[in-house]
């Protein structure tokens, strides 16, 4: 008899327990600071629709209205309240914002960040205040490739990717082409794409040639008459472009009227962004990419997620998503994937740390495709990364492309352990093609 | 041969340009002697209004070429509202301030006409390609070039002898010629000094709006649109001498001419040359090219 009291006794406690532990996790909320350009320049291309992806998706998480594997409410049970963080300004107040984010209003987790020079600014101070930060957007390769990182993740891929997959298409596709020249931003992400094309090029394509005619213009400069004409005037067969924001679109209109896209293959990291917004006016022939499963490049990419996330976006927000609604949304999946799978081991609400350790080299499934942590420690993601021309659909009365070809991951960046450099220049071994 | 043509006409082009942007500043700083920062927003604020009103007219149906009249409707609408507002409500409350204190407050200006742009007009940005796309493209020198890019040319040319015109044909001119020579003097014979600087500050604003709306039509109009040019024009100003026209013509061309030459020959120079031509004129002459020494006060 005393042995059925004290089962009884024993369950009783122990439903309370796990009822106890159910309430915190509903009445706890993870505060999220989501940081985009709100304003400036990169707003209306990439922070604003990158803002409202985030909160298309966290509105869906909270509700429990997302498809398998993320029908489960909230991260870990935790409903997220958050705030919505302008990242312009420069990387002074980037930073200095980040503190007040962390050190004043006390955000339990940041997600964000479009540029590649705010994420080389933030990285250290990250790891400094130990607080969870997922880059969502940003590409230049040196974040993990300089340093270990302890606190900061990235879910997409980087630059590299974006690069040595350009080339494998140039080669695939334009096997003719065996002098190029480019015209990119004059910082990180500028630099590095095309420092990474360049020597995936050279490294995949016999006999190609680089102009000494690559231009560097200042970022946000919006004029480009003069380096259209030095471009137009170069023997040059294929122009690399990795322009993003106002000046991508800027350069699109002056390049138009110049003809500068029949007369040359023009190759676009991130016209991806400009795709929906410029509609008939994008010229067709780009070669566009998206800096991975993104956008125009997924439009019909038909599993439950995708189908469930273009649907939704276009309801809410009366376009189709481009790449940074994409890329924030999966940044906050693999969020809630590490916030979930801690909250499993540890029985209930996990700790930072172990979130940390949840998210460390895990896999995640996001919305048109398999993202794996896999380089930087864990800490940097691996995914596909594609190409296709863009071509202009009439009937549907909008941008659609052609002659899409994605990469595996395993492709198009480095083994764990190597940096980007090293990998092209030594002939990318054990790149995995097939 | 080909190369220097290009290069000749894509200085050219861009020096014009610059012009434009900068000729109001410096006309302002020389009447008025204020460093005036809000010239970006009026900038901005151009080429919003511009971008906008061609929207409106392409959306109507309307012939293309009023494109080209909203362009300078635009510009002559803000210069009045912007110029007429700043002057009346703010500056005339600072003129016998320190400069410097004019100055933050022409920066605390454009940081609010900032913000006031994405109230009104949002964050996504404004396109108005529609009068560039209707002037069309020509073979020059064997290079296509857009002919609305080459109209600048036509356009600074046109600013720049209504100015001197203005300046030196006109009793206007003459006035307020007394105005920069000596306020003081000039007021004690009866000249309307008040009058010279609220009419001074609209031009110059409808200037700098000019200078927007008429580059509207090649660019994406998004917020932070006058943030750079506030640079690119106070070097231009300060190479040619602040509140000399003439010096404005001349660093124009001294800085389209080298950055062109860059972009051509040693694109990786392209962002210094501009302030290296600046550094090394401000070493060998202090007040610009075109500005008289003057001794100091004391």
């Amino acid at each position: 008899m005393n042995h059925v009291k004290w089962l009884i006794g024993g369950l009783a406690a122990s439903a309370m327990a796990l009822a106890a532990s159910a309430g915190v996790a509903q009445d706890k909320t993870v505060k999220m600071s989501v940081v985009s350009f709100l304003s400036g320049p990169g707003a209306g291309p990439f922070g604003v629709p990158g803002r409202n992806g985030a909160e298309l998706i966290i509105a869906a998480i909270n509700a429990g209205q997302l498809p398998a594997p993320y029908d489960k409410p909230g991260l870990a049970g935790a409903m997220i309240d958050v705030e919505y963080v302008d990242e312009s300004g420069g990387n002074t107040k980037v930073v200095a914002e980040y503190r007040n984010m962390v050190q004043k209003r006390g955000a339990d987790v940041v997600v964000g960040y479009v540029s590649s020079g705010s994420c080389a600014a933030l990285a250290p101070v990250i790891d400094e205040l130990k607080k969870l930060t997922v880059l969502a957007v940003c590409g230049t390769p040196r974040i993990f490739e300089e340093s270990d990182r302890t606190h900061v993740f990235r879910t997409m891929g980087h630059a590299t990717g974006d690069n040595v997959a350009a080339a494998h298409y140039v080669k695939e596709k334009f096997p003719d082409v065996k002098k190029y020249v480019g015209i990119n931003q004059n910082y990180a992400w500028g630099q590095d794409s095309w420092r990474d094309f360049d020597l995936g090029m050279k490294a995949l394509v016999e006999g190609a040639t680089p102009s000494d005619k690559v231009q560097w213009p200042k970022l946000f400069q919006g004029q480009y008459g003069t380096e259209i004409s030095a471009l137009l005037l170069d023997d040059a067969q294929l122009i690399h472009s990795s322009f993003w924001d106002g000046d991508l679109e800027s350069f699109i209109f002056q390049g138009t009227t110049r003809g500068i896209f029949q007369k040359k293959k023009v190759l676009m990291t991130v016209a991806g962004t400009a795709a929906y917004r410029l509609g008939k006016r994008m010229p067709e022939g780009i070669i566009l990419g998206a800096r991975g499963p993104y956008g125009v490049l997924v439009r019909d990419n038909d599993s439950p997620l995708n189908s469930w996330f273009v649907q939704a976006y276009f309801d809410r927000y009366g376009t189709y998503p481009s790449g940074p609604p994409y890329q924030y949304a999966q940044a906050i999946l693999g969020l809630k994937a590490a916030y979930d799978k801690a909250g499993e081991a540890a029985g209930g609400f996990p700790t930072q740390d172990q979130v940390i350790a949840a998210f460390k080299g895990s896999t995640f499934e996001s919305l048109a495709g398999t993202v794996k942590m896999a380089l930087g420690n864990g800490h940097q993601a691996i995914t596909e990364n594609g190409y296709g021309i863009t071509k202009y659909d009439a009937d549907k009365g909008e941008v659609t492309v052609t002659d899409v070809k994605f990469y595996p991951a395993e492709c198009v960046l480095p083994p764990a352990g190597t940096d980007s450099v090293s990998w092209i220049e030594g002939g990318m071994k054990g790149a995995k093609c097939n | 041969m080909q190369t220097a043509i290009t290069i000749l006409l894509d200085g050219l082009v861009f020096s014009s340009y610059l012009f434009i942007v900068s000729v109001g500043l410096t006309v302002i700083f020389g009447v008025m002697k204020i460093l005036n920062v809000t010239h970006g927003s009026f900038y901005a604020w151009g080429a919003y209004a511009a971008a906008f009103l061609i929207g409106v007219a392409f959306d109507a149906g309307w012939p293309d070429w009023l494109g080209f009249v909203a362009i300078f409707a635009a510009a002559i609408a803000v210069g009045l509202v912007l110029g007429l507002i700043l002057e009346r409500g703010i500056l005339r409350f600072m003129y016998h301030r320190d400069e410097v204190l004019i100055v933050l407050a022409t920066f605390g200006t454009f940081l609010v006409l900032e913000d006031v742009i994405l109230l009104v007009f949002g964050v996504d940005p404004y396109f108005a390609y529609q009068p560039m796309m209707l002037l069309g493209a020509s073979e020059i020198g064997g290079v296509s070039r857009d002919n609305y890019s080459l109209s600048l040319i036509a356009l600074a040319l046109v600013v720049a002898l209504v100015c001197w015109l203005g300046l030196v044909k006109t009793r206007w001119g003459k006035i307020l010629r007394a105005v920069i020579f000596d306020r003081e003097m000039a007021e004690s014979m009866g000249i309307n000094v008040t009058m010279v600087y609220i009419v001074t500050f609209v031009i110059g604003a409808m200037l700098g709006a000019l200078g927007g709306a008429y580059i509207s039509p090649t660019v994406s109009v998004a917020p932070g649109f006058g943030i750079d040019v506030i640079v690119l024009s106070f070097a231009v100003v300060v190479i040619g001498g602040m509140g000399s026209i003439p010096g404005a013509i001349i660093g124009a061309l001294a800085v389209g001419l080298s950055r062109a030459l860059a972009v051509h020959e040693a694109p990786q120079l392209e962002l210094f040359v501009i302030y290296a031509v600046m550094a090394v004129v401000l070493v060998f002459r202090p007040e610009g090219l075109f500005a008289p020494a003057k001794p100091r006060k004391i």
